[in-house]
């Protein structure tokens, strides 16, 4: 086990160091004079001399790569250019918002998925089966901002229980946070959750086919305790792998349901500075987003690994 | 399931002919202007009515169609093009430091979500078009190169590519001749999930402003547009959205109908 880690944690610090030498280089690098870029075409060259000063862009690259990455674990990341407040404090406040959301969608998701999809593997090639199918199958095609502004219509404007958008803030209490993030998570969850439910299906479906089960069943257990002690439980490895996949579709999804719905979490926040061309935030965002993803992805390995001890061995 | 593949078909050729008479003939000129006219409601003259400039939905959904097809079809074209050949070679040496370096370099594009890949472009090269068949296609890259050298590793152990080796035939000439013939089948079927995958991306990208710019009509755009008018105007989020799932539908149950017909054992890969 302590073999598997250490070699999982190499892969997962060189992927990280590699990913961020990649925006480092596109947005630092490629652009030229980021100082020229961020104040545009009609800026007054002491402008740019002075932004340039005020971020340290006369610094050679390696200093200015090593000073972002060690601010990026102390928590320094430098002064936004248009909203003059540092840039750890404004991810900070936004983490507030995507976070909670992301979680939310998530858990709807499971809640959601796991159930259904187990009934249609207990009830393969019937009715219940077909549709469960169908409606996961419809559930993958739906682009999750479409389903918002439906979501929005129906149960903000016209039945009125939910906000159309914005964030009430969590200090008004978590019922009110909840409120307002509850039609952004269930847009992000209705995808994952098709998704989850048909890898579910499939993966009980074969576990089922195993001999264990035919043990468990001939010792006495009834169809359904049999599923639910031995086959769900076997099941769940193939419905973790998906679960680690489809995070970075869901912060993806977050960034644009965020926009959606005019929460103020990390998507919104990148889309404002990526329109002010206020590129110091969008590299520290982008940086935090593929950390999760790389992050989340670990995470998964390891419990993989924790769950089925063959995993462990081979590596 | 040969149902699958006929209504997959079937619906996927729908919305290419589509696209492709939108060149030579649409109910209605896109680009002209009908204020008076505006939001009308379906008719004889409007199938599916007008949008807040008075231009008929029918022929705007017909020539949106074009860039979402354009987008998704030549991002899988360059995630094939990067990805198999890469994958090809990370089999035919499998274990080397080629390996490595491609499944690293999977691992790295696979943290960056298609999204975030635009968000990178834009924010140095300004929105476009391109830019939206770039970001999909670099996210594609990986999911091909992967399904290559998965199907490819399997081959490289089998007897006829055996045969080929003391043949003398070299690693190139043995995944051009054998690897390659015999993963075509798991490709097209790639191709077509990817596809689909590439229709929903396309219309997030042109949605937040990131793909289609103005005044190029996109389904992303036309939801964008209809947003704050959807209290009174429903239908105009209504089609655009339902074609989008209609189109990806189609193609996902085109690619689950290949994939039972060309080769029933195979799994389904979902990146």
């Amino acid at each position: 086990m302590t073999r598997y880690l250490l070699t999982r944690i190499a892969s997962l610090l060189a992927t990280l160091l590699a990913a961020s030498l990649v925006i480092f280089a596109l947005l630092e690098v490629v652009p030229g004079d980021v100082a020229a870029v961020m104040l545009g075409l009609n800026a007054a060259p002491e402008a740019v001399a002075a932004l340039r000063d005020q971020l340290g862009l006369d610094a050679p690259l390696v200093t200015r790569y090593v000073t972002w990455i060690t601010g990026f674990f102390t928590g320094d990341l430098g002064t936004s250019y248009t909203y003059r407040v540092p840039v750890a404090e404004l991810i900070a406040a936004r983490l507030w918002v995507s976070l909670p959301l992301a979680i939310y969608a998530l858990a709807l998701s499971t809640v959601i998925a796991i159930p259904i999809g187990l009934i249609a593997a207990m009830r393969t090639g019937r009715p219940a089966d077909s549709a469960i199918m169908g409606v996961t199958q419809l559930g993958i095609a739906v682009p999750n901002f479409w389903f918002a502004m439906f979501l929005v219509l129906i149960f903000a404007i016209q039945l009125r229980w939910f906000p159309a958008g914005g964030f009430s803030g969590w200090d008004k209490g978590l019922w009110e946070g909840l409120r307002s993030l509850t039609l952004p998570a269930l847009a992000l969850a209705v995808q994952q959750a098709s998704i989850m439910a048909r890898v579910t299906r499939s993966a009980t479906l074969e576990t089922l086919d195993q001999d264990y089960i035919r043990t468990a069943r001939a010792k006495g257990l009834s169809r359904t305790q049999t599923v639910l002690r031995h086959a769900l439980r076997n099941a769940m490895i193939p419905v973790l792998t998906i679960l680690g996949l489809q995070f970075s579709f869901l912060l993806a999804g977050a960034i644009i349901i965020e926009n959606v719905f005019y929460l103020p979490g990390l998507g919104r926040l990148i889309f404002q500075a990526l329109t002010q061309n206020d590129l110091i935030v969008v590299k520290s965002v982008v940086m935090l987003l593929v950390f999760a993803i790389v992050l989340v992805n670990f995470v998964v390995d390891l419990a993989y690994a924790a769950v089925d001890p063959r995993l462990r061995a081979r590596a | 399931m040969r149902r699958n593949l006929v209504l997959g078909g079937t619906l996927t050729a729908l919305f290419a002919l589509l696209a492709l008479l939108s060149f030579v003939w649409t109910p209605h000129d896109v680009t002209a202007l009908n204020i008076g006219g505006k939001l009308a409601p379906s008719s004889a003259e409007h199938w599916l009515g007008t949008d807040h400039f008075g231009r008929d939905m029918a022929s705007m959904l017909m020539v949106g169609a074009r860039i979402s097809i354009a987008v998704a079809l030549a991002a899988v074209g360059f995630g094939m093009a990067l990805g198999v050949p890469l994958g090809l070679l990370a089999a035919a040496r499998r274990g080397g430091l080629v390996d490595e370096v491609v499944m690293r370099g999977n691992d790295l594009v696979f943290a960056f979500p298609s999204l975030v890949i635009a968000i990178l472009i834009t924010a140095v090269f300004g929105p476009s078009v391109w830019n939206a068949i770039l970001a999909i296609g670099i996210f594609n890259t990986p999911v091909f190169a992967r399904v290559t050298r998965g199907a490819a590793l399997s081959l490289w152990t089998l007897d006829y590519i055996l045969a080929a080796r003391v043949a003398g035939k070299g690693m190139l000439r043995i995944s051009a001749e054998h690897i390659l013939p015999n993963i075509a089948n798991l490709l097209v079927v790639q191709a077509t999930i990817q596809f689909a995958v590439g229709i929903i991306i396309e219309a997030g990208l042109s949605y937040v402003g990131l793909g289609a710019q103005p005044p190029t009509p996109s389904w992303g755009r036309m939801l964008a547009e209809s947003q704050t008018m959807i209290s009174f105007a429903p239908t105009l989020a209504l089609y655009p959205g339902l074609a989008i799932v209609t189109m990806v539908l189609g193609l996902n149950l085109l690619g689950d109908g290949l994939r039972d017909a060309l080769d029933p054992r195979m799994r389904r890969v979902r990146a």
